[in-house]
Parts: structure tokens; C-alpha cells; sequence
């Protein structure tokens, strides 16, 4: 099964590679891995996507907290959540497919944040299902590059993942 | 800052005035922290700190011939005190020397700080000499590392290192410390924090009482239970209450390797090591008891056999400091968190409490069934052979010393022999590389033992493999006239390997077979101590006790055993704990 898992890390230079290095060293998945300084500066905050049987992630969650660096881990799936990913696609654009490109970023609530001639930058975020279907929808051979930032998430209500 | 030192003044008031440079800092924080042994080797990077410890004078530097040395050594020495074990080795190669003996303790986690000399911090990264990433390498096989960027970090970094090393679950902890941090030239006000707190980092104090309560009551339920130890109980310093409610309850005991002498192993209730190389009737009452209470193990793979036949009729109660330990490989039914002596003297109280008894007619059915499989005799050799037997060289052993001794031990057969054929009565005894399995452990990190218990006798067991993989620490126990006893069992094989070979590859012994060895009496006299050779069984023990009796002398005493001879009991991979191989010489009807 599919986990979000949230972390409160420190701020410092080998948290990442732990982090990181611990996934590899112990034959974990990770799908992926964001991570970025928080309004508290000594402390980054992480999202990881991993999966496994429900004793794996079990072990990944009690490995990760074994980590000095890991200051506080949260399970997102536990409980209700909300997921959002972004993503930058650049699109070969030319005078005949520029109507139809245009429509697909209306449907799908998108901007186009960088034009050419022959190239659009699309910029879409939402649900990481969201994106897939996106790219899906694009006419074949129109895509020149994806990048995307990995799902972060946060919990609904009013609690909050602090320190 | 996330982590400020407590308020209050430091422990030696006048610190708080000093100057001091990064490298005397270094030493300072060694003695603040109580530190009174270093196990090192000097080099570029650390002698900013090595000129510190000249001239200081308050900390005995033993200089080691190999930086694995220096960590085997303080391992030897944490294992044998409970303290914080320190080496001090310098950059690139000092430090990748190191790293098997890093890797050593933290397998079996033992408290440890090592201090790494590091290139100085402009050319960290730019491959200068004897550059290398430490806090790289060494980051799967620590419980933390450091690399300290700025002198005004040192103190504190060193304060936090003992700290994780020692609490919770112990485990090595790496400083990497370049050398302009130590620079002597600049000078900064030190002062050694009182206390550290760390956010992200706190380790269980006590068990969760509603837990304890109800393992006691599983326990007290049960008809055929079993205690099943580790190294936790001689970690967590908690053989004494362990002891105490073994005997309260009067159940079975067994343990793993490395928990060998936290309950008497001479005690009518313990039923031997069990796992792969355990005895018949520990195997067997962890195959059939109903109730297993796991505390400070780890449920290993050496341990368990195959996951799928490990305790098929039991409840578990498992009680770790680690929570990560607990679920691991084997579903447990009561996980208690907590450090092994707390929650033992809770269980203690819980039982006064609650003032139930075990279920006396169960218990004796369960020891009548226990007997019956004493009554195997697993451990039988042939007492009559001509040529010296392993298990007959351990039991002399035992015999001479009087069971009183320090005994490390380098990994193969004779590990095996001597945790079947030595029993310790006490913890912090039998010293040796579990989890890891390091060949050439034995001798460096009897230094350690020796060194921490100058007047105790020390003896380390050894094969001719493992020996040669850090012989030239003899050199070292001559300088520091450590009157260490070698007892080579020397078969002239890999003898583990050998066996396996024998048993897997139809006795194709590839390169199991050591030729060119070394004439070991010549050898140990060239390093200026006494080398003895025994070849036949009637000669050992009269050599061994000329051997102990040389109280100031490090002996080297080459003992020829049987090559041929096998470790039994056996559980071969794929096999349950009753799926047991026994000694040959046994016919299958003398075990129904």
C-alpha cells in the first residue's frame, strides 16, 4: 500500500543522505522525496512517498524515528489529508496544436508561464492522479520534458505537524 | 542553535575562564566527559590534537599497530566496563581502518565515540591527501556522526556524542574533525556543557505499566514459558534483577550469544545457548513453550532459524529499549519499550502485587519434558580421542580459571565452543563479535578488557584464522605489558567454514585450508612474550596452568585440536529449532 509519510527534520547538511542512505541500505521504495527549510529555519520539512505491506512501512515509520536528524514523522494516510504535486511540462507548440494545448490547460486549471513560437511551459498542480491525466491528455510527441516536485501533503483540521 | 547546553556552570568552575585551542578542547572534553583511556594512532590530521594530549598527561593513550586495533580495543573496553568506549585515529586511511570495528560495535551496540582526524575544512572535498568522506562512510554503521565545522561547535558535538552513545540503545558514534578546528593558534572560551537535551532524540525511560501488568499475568498463566535473553540484559546492566525473577518464577532460561552470563550459566535453570549452534533443550522448549518472554534480544536470524517454524505454539512478550527491534522479523503479542532493568524491577513489583503464583503442576510437567531433553546430551564428543578436542580444550579452560575470567573470543568454531563449553556466571564476561562476526576481534579487544581490569585475568580464544587478521596488536600488549593469554585452538582450517564446506559443497574445502602458517611460539617471542605449543590431551592442562600462572607475562598457547571436528548441535538454514542436527555418534533411538 501506497504511504505519505511527513517528517520534521533538521536543518543540517546529513539529514538528507540518512535519510536517504537508510532506504537504500534496507531494500525500502521510496517514489519519491521532497524536502524543503520550513518557517522555522533550523528545521526542513520532508515528504516521502514510500510503499510496502503494513509491517514494512511499520518498520520504515520506527527506522526514520530512530534517526537522530528525525525530529517528528506523521503518517498523512493514516488520516484525512490533502496532496498536492506540481509539475512544469514543456510542450512543442506550434501554430496547429496551440488551440488544442490551450484548451487541456482550461480543462485542467493550468497556466502556461512560458511561451515561444514553438514551445508553451505548462504549470499545473494538484493531486499527483491529477498530473498523470494531464500528461495522458496531451497529443503524442508534444511533450518535450516533465518535471515534477513529488506529492507533499498536510493533514486537514486543525492539528498541526510542530515542534 | 536547535540544542543549547543546560544553564549552569560546568563541572570544573575554572573551565569556564579557559582559552583553549580546538585540540585542547578535544583533551579537555575527554577528561570533563571522565574519559581516562584512549585506544589511537596518530597522523596529519590529528596531531594538532595528539600535542594537546602530550601535553596534558591526564589520559592514558594506548598506542595501537592498526587503527582496527583502536577500535577493537575500545569496544574490549566498553564491553568490559558498560563505559563509553574512545579511539582517536586520524583522516583517510586512519579512519577507513577503523570502520570494520566501527561497524563491530555498532552491530552489537556498544556505547563508543570515535574521534576522526578530517583534512582541513578549505579543502574538504577537493580529494587533498588522505582525504576521505568519514561521515560518509561511516553513516550506515554508527547510531549518529558529526563533522564539526567550527571550533565553537567542538565542545558541545563532543558532549553529544556520549550522550547518544551511551543512552537508549547504545551504538558508536563518529566526530570528524578537521584539522584547522584545532588549529592551536586560536583560542576560544571552553566550557564543557553540564547536559544536553537534543529535540529529536529521546530514548524510552520507563515501560508502559499496563503492559508490564499484563506480561506478568501471561506469564503467571502460563504452563510451559521460557525466558529467552540478549545482550540488552548485559547492556542495560540488568542481569541482577533478570536473575531475581528468573528465580522467583523458577522458569526455564535460555540466551542468545550475546547474552551469555547475564543469568548464571551454571544455574540448574539454564538451558544453554540456543539458536543454530544451541543446545537440544533450549531449541526445544523454545519450539514448545507456550509463552516466550524475549528481553534485550533481537529475535536474529541466528537466533530464529526459519521464521515460519520459530515458536509456532507461543504468546510473545518482548521487552526492548528499541522500539524498531520489536515486530521486526517475529509478530509480538506484548511489546513493552523501555530500558531492560526498569522494566524488570517493574515486572519485579508487579508480581509482589499481584501475589499470583506460576502454575506449579504445569511447571514441573514442563521440567520433567526439559530434562527428558537434557537427557540427549547434545553436547557429547568423544572424551576418549587422542588428539585434542575443541570442546575438551574450552572445558580445561573453564577447568584451570576457575570459571573466573575475562574470555574474548574471535568469530569461527572456537567462538562457537566456547560459548557451549565456558559457562560465565556473571555479565561482561564473554566478549565477542556477534552481530558483525569480525575475525580478528579477540585479541585487540582483549587489550580493552585487560587495560580497563589491570589485575584480571584475560584470556582470548582464538583460531589460527582470526588470529592472523590482527597479530600485530602483540606488539602492543608488549609495550603495555598486558598479560593477555592467547588460547589457540589451531586446526589449521577456516574451521566454519570448513564444516560448512563438509556439509553443503560435499567436502570440496575451497581455500578453507590455511597453509604457510606461522610457527606461532617463534612468533609471540619475537614480540618479546612466551609462546607455548600443546599437541596432545593429556599436556593441556598442566600447559595452561604454566601458562595462567605467568601472571605479568602475555603467553601465546598454540593448542592442536582435531581439525575434523564439528560444532553440534547444528541448525542448518531452512530448519526450526526442532529440526536440530545432532553429533554423529548419537543414534536417532536414543532421543525418542
Amino acid at each position: 500500500m501506497r504511504h505519505i509519510l511527513s517528517m520534521l527534520v533538521e536543518n543540517e547538511s546529513g539529514a538528507l543522505s540518512r535519510i536517504a542512505g537508510l532506504f537504500s541500505a534496507r531494500g525500502y521504495n521510496i517514489e519519491s522525496l521532497t524536502v524543503a527549510p520550513t518557517d522555522e529555519p533550523t528545521l526542513s520539512r520532508m515528504t516521502l512517498v514510500t510503499s510496502g505491506n503494513d509491517d514494512i512501512v511499520e518498520q520504515i515509520k520506527k527506522q526514520l524515528n530512530k534517526l537522530i536528524d528525525v525530529v517528528k514523522l506523521q503518517d498523512l494516510s493514516e488520516g484525512e489529508h490533502i496532496e498536492r504535486e506540481m509539475m512544469l511540462v514543456k510542450l512543442r507548440a506550434t501554430r496547429d496544436d496551440r488551440d488544442e494545448l490551450m484548451r487541456l490547460v482550461d480543462i485542467f486549471r493550468a497556466k502556461v508561464i512560458d511561451v515561444t513560437d514553438v514551445s508553451y511551459v505548462v504549470e499545473l498542480t494538484g493531486a499527483s492522479k491529477k498530473l498523470d491525466a494531464f500528461i495522458k491528455a496531451v497529443p503524442e510527441g508534444l511533450i518535450i520534458e516533465v518535471v515534477r516536485s513529488g506529492p507533499t501533503g498536510i493533514s486537514r483540521g486543525e492539528k498541526g505537524l510542530t515542534v | 542553535m536547535p540544542d543549547q547546553p543546560a544553564p549552569g556552570d560546568s563541572s570544573n568552575p575554572a573551565n569556564a575562564l579557559m582559552q583553549l585551542s580546538g585540540a585542547e578542547i578535544t583533551v579537555q572534553a575527554l577528561i570533563d566527559e571522565g574519559v581516562e583511556t584512549v585506544f589511537g594512532y596518530p597522523g596529519g590530521a590529528v596531531l594538532h590534537i595528539y600535542d594537546a594530549l602530550f601535553k596534558r598527561d591526564e589520559i592514558k593513550h594506548i598506542l595501537v599497530r592498526h587503527e582496527q586495533g583502536a577500535s577493537h580495543a575500545a569496544d574490549g573496553y566498553a564491553r568490559a566496563t558498560g563505559k563509553v568506549g574512545v579511539c582517536l585515529v586520524t583522516s583517510g586511511p586512519g579512519a577507513t581502518n577503523a570502520v570494520t570495528g566501527i561497524a563491530t560495535a555498532y552491530m552489537d551496540s556498544i556505547p563508543m565515540v570515535v574521534l576522526t582526524g578530517q583534512v582541513p575544512t578549505p579543502v574538504i572535498g577537493s580529494d587533498a591527501f588522505q582525504e576521505v568522506d568519514t561521515v560518509g562512510i561511516t553513516r550506515p554503521c554508527v547510531k549518529h556522526n558529526f563533522l564539526v565545522k567550527r571550533v565553537e561547535d567542538l565542545a558541545l558535538t563532543i558532549k553529544k556524542a556520549f550522550y547518544i552513545a551511551k543512552s537508549g540503545r547504545p551504538g558508536p558514534v563518529v566526530v570528524d574533525i578537521p584539522k584547522d578546528v584545532t588549529d592551536p593558534n586560536i583560542k576560544i572560551p571552553y566550557q564543557y556543557p553540564v547536559d544536553v537535551h537534543l529535540r529529536s532524540y529521546s530514548p524510552a525511560q520507563r515501560g508502559h505499566h499496563g503492559q508490564i501488568k499484563r506480561a506478568v499475568e501471561k506469564l503467571l498463566a502460563a504452563k510451559r514459558p521460557v525466558f529467552y535473553t540478549g545482550g540488552g540484559v548485559v547492556l542495560g546492566d540488568a542481569a541482577e534483577a533478570l536473575t531475581t525473577l528468573v528465580r522467583q518464577l523458577g522458569y526455564p532460561i535460555t540466551s542468545t550469544l550475546m547474552g551469555l552470563g547475564a543469568y548464571p550459566m551454571t544455574d540448574k535453570q539454564f538451558l544453554g545457548m540456543l539458536g543454530m549452534h544451541g543446545t537440544y533443550e533450549a531449541n526445544m522448549a523454545m519450539h514448545e513453550t507456550d509463552c516466550l518472554i524475549a528481553i534485550g534480544a533481537r529475535f536474529d536470524d541466528r537466533v530464529t532459524g526459519k521464521i515460519e517454524h520459530f515458536c509456532p505454539h507461543a504468546e510473545i512478550i518482548h521487552v526492548d529499549v528499541d522500539p524498531s527491534s520489536i515486530s521486526k522479523t517475529v509478530k509480538v503479542h506484548v511489546p513493552i519499550v523501555g530500558p531492560v532493568q526498569s522494566v524488570l524491577e517493574d515486572m519485579l513489583a508487579v508480581l509482589e502485587d499481584l501475589g499470583g503464583q506460576p502454575d506449579r503442576d504445569a511447571l514441573t510437567a514442563w521440567w520433567q519434558q526439559i530434562d527428558q531433553w537434557r537427557g540427549v546430551d547434545c553436547l557429547r564428543y568423544d572424551r576418549t580421542s587422542q588428539v585434542i578436542k575443541p570442546q575438551f580444550a574450552v572445558e580445561t579452560l573453564y577447568k584451570v580459571t576457575n570459571g573466573d575470567l575475562y574470555l574474548t573470543s574471535d568469530v569461527g568454531q572456537h567462538q562457537m565452543f566456547a560459548a557451549q563449553f565456558y559457562p560465565f556466571d556473571k555479565p561482561r564476561r564473554w566478549i565477542n563479535s556477534g552481530g558483525l562476526g569480525t575475525m580478528g576481534f579477540g585479541l585487540p579487544a582483549a587489550m580493552g578488557v585487560q587495560i580497563a581490569h589491570p589485575d584480571a585475568p584475560v584470556a582470548c580464544i582464538s583460531g589460527e584464522a582470526s588470529i592472523l587478521m590482527c597479530i600485530q596488536e602483540m606488539a602492543t600488549c608488549k609495550q603495555y605489558d598486558l598479560p593477555i593469554k592467547v588460547i589457540l585452538l589451531n586446526n589449521g582450517y577456516m574451521g566454519m567454514v570448513r564444516q560448512w564446506q563438509e556439509f553443503f559443497y560435499e567436502s570440496r574445502y575451497a581455500h578453507s585450508y590455511v597453509d604457510a602458517l606461522p610457527d606461532f611460539v617463534h612468533l609471540a617471542e619475537s614480540f618479546g612474550h612466551v609462546g607455548m605449543r600443546v599437541e596432545k590431551p593429556d599436556e593441556l592442562e598442566a600447559a595452561m596452568r604454566e601458562a595462567f600462572g605467568m601472571k605479568d607475562r602475555f603467553v601465546f598457547l598454540d593448542v592442536v585440536v582435531d581439525p575434523t571436528e564439528n560444532v553440534y548441535p547444528m541448525i542448518c538454514a531452512g530448519k526450526g529449532h526442532h529440526e536440530m542436527e545432532l553429533p554423529p555418534t548419537m543414534s536417532e533411538r536414543e532421543l525418542a
